[in-house]
């Protein structure tokens, strides 16, 4: 079918304002926040109701066109960059809180509904919804699910996914398919919620999501610990672990991001230090005081330099300036920031930073390291300049190697940023053919045509 | 065709600022425009791509990447909340001069910019002869706003309920002024702006009674022309330097400390833009340039920080509440936010409540209100809506074209709330 003639039949199920056309229009839906080369979709389809949702996957189907769902374009790995040629079907239209059970501790929303917006609704009714991804001011709940976008949190409150009760989804030809419930506990068939959660598009096109609530903690307290060693912060993390006290939040900055934070700041950073951890407890405010005094002495006597605990909400706020921080200071350096998510299990921390460090003096790049050292996701951040072919190349096989390094240490290839196109091609360094096997098999028994985001994860060009 | 390369290759010298935009899309969360749309041409992430694609030549029609380039208030929002510290402004104004060169001036513009606004003789003598003659067709549309609404009119200005040409401009009561310093031993150069002169004189009386009860001296000159902005917003460079030109003559004759603006469009441009737009000058203008960018402060900073009024101890409690609406110029370009609060505290009538979303942008955005006036009028409904929310009597701001924004969304939607300048509010809390 023609593209005029495909608009029309587009323009059937969302109205004609619903079907963007112009070059300009369909040049802005090429990219998303990972370093990769745009794709120009040939139309972008945005509903108003998710029951459209179901025909416009059909006539996708119907007609084999490759089909990209996406909200806010936040992703780092190039999820939502379309097939070229291809529909990209936009969610922010789609952006209703259906429901907030204050009872029952669950709520359903349209899969548009921004992250930090949604939070802030339920924390106006007393409860909390922890995953806190760092786009959350802008990144959508659906996008977060097909991601399974993780945060500052992951280690005491988990991801995305421990919070996913259902999904209500639109299968390729159009129909609806209901998974899980509002339950607590729900064994009913399969988990097909649960094969949604990270599928990044390509195995159902989400309609509603049931998540889980939780009440917030009453208390709590931050901390900051200054290292003149990367290995005695690591212990430190271990050791806090190991004494069975669970921190909501534990970071930790290297040696150059410290630098880059200062320079960028002037916040007063002892920019001779090797490591710096933040470190935050929750909960009653009887543990919440038993714990930091108990993370200070094991800091202590690990051997920080110093240990400083907030006791004011400016404190506080000061104490977490230098993490937030990390990431515009080290954009900033260059004009390209290339943010990786290696993660290994965090014993492993030192390694992979002594790692990181000498990949980045082997290809002569510089590279910052933060990240969620509690969970072990780290964000090696390479600054460069893409356009310096000779660099941008060297970057290239720099991430090849951490990749390598992190698997060596047995870590994983992501996080919480996904696979998507930009690390489809190391999934089998991670898994076996077997897997990859087993994955493209199920992928074609759902969608036979291949329409369903083409060309992530496992599908490696 | 040819053309089009040459448009490609002018867009490529902003090739080095837009590549530091690593396409986070963080300024989706504040952006006014895509709030109301939601289309990423209409955020900073996808205007910046398409004119990258538009420099690379990977889109070929200019006309629609610049109908997406002026859907934008230039508030600044995103550059505000920009992880990376794009100089997203810088990139905005320079690529609609680039492809207004390219694509030539509207002959409306040209005749208003080129006719009008660089002869300010003419320009005062127009909206003169406008004031006189509006009289009889307008219609009182609020009288708390100081709204008009005119049907006659409605083909150039819709259903806008407008603030009427005043009767008499400030610039009669004060063609020219050169007072001694005072108590203070400071002495001020006087910018009032267009719209100040034109619409608001009250405001800029106000400033010359604050200045004198403090005793500041005042230095006025003729010939003092428009800051530009309307011109740049527009793409036309050429009668932006003009009037630049014009401005930097009527200034240098005098002797003073600070040059002070009570309009936080005037005060940002002067202060931020004139120097960034010279090109192939001699070094002496660019001086002049950057000495008057350097004395150069909204009215309500240079009253707190340098003359020193301070906040009483108490904050008074009344049940008729004044709240604060930030004009993006002055909160997210120049940082000044507090003072103006400051003042609105000292009024011994009006309590003190900060409304939601203070900071966020009207929806006048210049001319943006004149293209787009469906998206202005929506964006403007929700600043209306948290000024009433606030049960404000008076909503209070330090530039003149949000009080016209604020003034038609408000009375648009019921009237009954004053729109005044914080000088208003302040210089008659002095009188007492």
């Amino acid at each position: 079918m023609s593209n005029a003639k495909l608009a029309k039949e587009f323009e059937k199920i969302v109205g004609a304002e619903g079907v963007l056309h112009t070059e300009a229009d369909l040049h802005s839906y090429s990219y998303d926040s990972a370093v990769l080369d745009p794709a120009v979709p040939s139309l972008v389809i945005k509903p108003t109701t998710t029951a459209q949702l179901g025909p416009i996957t059909k006539l996708c189907n119907e007609n084999g066109l490759p089909l990209t769902v996406r909200g806010a374009g936040t992703n780092l790995s190039g999820g939502t960059i379309p097939h070229p040629g291809g529909i990209v079907v936009l969610t922010n239209g789609l952006n209703k809180i259906l429901e907030i059970n204050e009872e029952d501790l669950y709520a359903v929303v349209e899969p548009g509904v921004v992250t930090a917006q949604f939070a802030a609704e339920v924390a106006k009714r007393g409860l909390f919804y922890p995953p806190d991804p760092g786009s959350q001011a802008v990144s959508t709940l659906g996008g977060n699910v097909a991601e399974n976008a993780g945060g500052l949190r992951g280690l005491k409150y988990g991801v995305t996914k421990d919070y996913v009760m259902g999904i209500d989804f639109f299968d390729v030809n159009g129909d609806l398919i209901k998974a899980g419930s509002r339950t607590v506990k729900c064994v009913t068939g399969y988990n097909l919620g649960g094969l949604m959660v990270a599928s990044e598009g390509t195995l159902g096109v989400f309609s509603n999501i049931i998540f889980k609530l939780v009440p917030p903690p009453k208390a709590s307290k931050a901390m900051m610990a200054v290292f003149d060693n990367i290995d005695k912060a690591s212990e430190t993390v271990s050791a806090i672990i190991a004494n069975h006290i669970v921190p909501c939040t534990l970071e930790l900055l290297d040696h150059v991001t410290i630098k880059y934070v200062e320079a960028f700041t002037k916040a007063g950073l002892p920019t001779e230090a090797q490591a710096i951890l933040l470190i935050e407890v929750d909960g009653h405010p009887a543990e919440v005081a038993d714990d930091a005094q108990k993370i200070v002495d094991i800091c202590n006597k690990i051997g920080a330099t110093s240990v400083r605990a907030a006791e004011t909400a400016a404190e506080r706020e000061s104490l977490w300036f230098a993490r937030r921080n990390a990431l515009p200071a080290l954009a900033r350096a260059r004009p390209t920031t290339v943010l990786e998510d290696a993660t290994v299990p965090r014993s492993q921390i030192p390694a992979m930073i002594r790692g990181v460090n000498k990949i980045a003096e082997k290809y002569n790049i510089s590279i910052g390291t933060f990240g969620h050292a509690g969970d072990g996701n780290l964000h090696p951040t390479i600054l460069c300049d893409k356009r310096d072919e000779a660099e941008f190349h060297r970057v290239e096989e720099a991430v090849n190697e951490i990749f390598d390094v992190a698997l060596s240490l047995k870590g994983t290839l992501s996080g919480e940023h996904g696979i998507g196109m930009a690390k489809s091609k190391w999934m089998i360094k991670e898994t076996n053919q077997a897997t990859l096997d087993y994955s493209l098999r199920m992928k074609k028994a759902i969608d036979p045509k291949g329409i369903l985001n083409p060309g992530k994860i496992i599908e490696a060009s | 065709m040819s053309d089009v390369k040459k448009l490609a290759q002018q867009l490529m010298e902003l090739d080095d600022q837009m590549v530091a935009c690593m396409k986070c899309g963080m300024c989706q969360a504040v952006c006014p425009v895509f709030a109301e749309t939601m289309q990423e041409a209409d955020v900073t992430r996808g205007k910046i791509a398409l004119l990258e694609k538009l420099a690379h030549e990977l889109v070929k029609d200019p006309d629609q990447v610049n109908e997406k380039l002026n859907r934008c208030l230039l508030c600044g929002s995103c550059a505000a909340n920009c992880p990376s510290g794009v100089n997203i402004m810088d990139i905005f104004i320079k690529a609609r001069v680039i492809v207004t060169t390219y694509k030539g001036l509207s002959s409306a513009k040209k005749f208003i910019f080129k006719g009008l606004l660089t002869r300010p003789k003419l320009f005062n003598f127009l909206t003169d002869m406008s004031a006189k003659f509006q009289g009889p067709f307008e219609k009182v549309a609020d009288e708390a706003a100081g709204t008009a609404s005119c049907a006659l009119l409605n083909p150039l200005l819709g259903e806008r309920h407008f603030m009427p040409l005043a009767k008499r401009p400030f610039r009669k009561d004060y063609p020219s002024a050169d007072t001694p310093r005072g108590t203070s031993g400071l002495k001020v150069a006087f910018f009032p702006g267009c719209v100040v002169d034109k619409m608001y004189p009250h405001v800029g009386h106000a400033a010359m009674d604050v200045l004198k009860y403090h005793g500041v001296g005042v230095f006025l000159p003729k010939g003092q022309a428009c800051c530009g902005i309307p011109t740049l917003a527009s793409g036309d460079q050429e009668s932006f330097i003009t009037l630049m030109k014009q401005n930097i003559k009527a200034f240098e004759e005098g002797n003073f400390d600070y040059l002070v603006t009570p309009c936080a469009t005037c005060t940002s441009t002067i202060k931020e833009t004139w120097i960034k737009m010279i090109e192939d000058e001699n070094l002496v203008f660019i001086e002049k340039v950057k000495d008057l960018a350097d004395k150069t402060m909204d009215i309500t900073e240079f009253l707190v920080d340098v003359v020193g009024v301070t906040l009483p101890a108490e904050p008074k409690k009344s049940d008729r509440i004044v709240t604060y609406h930030d004009p993006c110029h002055l909160a997210k370009s120049l940082g000044v936010t507090e003072q103006p609060r400051a003042l609105l505290k000292k009024s011994d009538k009006y309590e003190f409540k900060e409304m939601n979303e203070a900071n966020r942008c009207c929806g006048c955005g210049g001319s943006f209100n004149l293209f787009h006036y469906d998206l202005s009028k929506s964006i403007g409904q929700r600043k209306a809506d948290n000024v009433r929310a606030v049960g404000a009597e008076v909503v209070a701001t330090s530039c003149p074209a949000c009080m016209m924004q604020l003034g038609d969304m408000l009375s648009q939607s019921g009237g009954g709330i004053e729109v005044r300048h914080v000088l208003e509010i302040y210089a008659d809390a002095i009188k007492k």
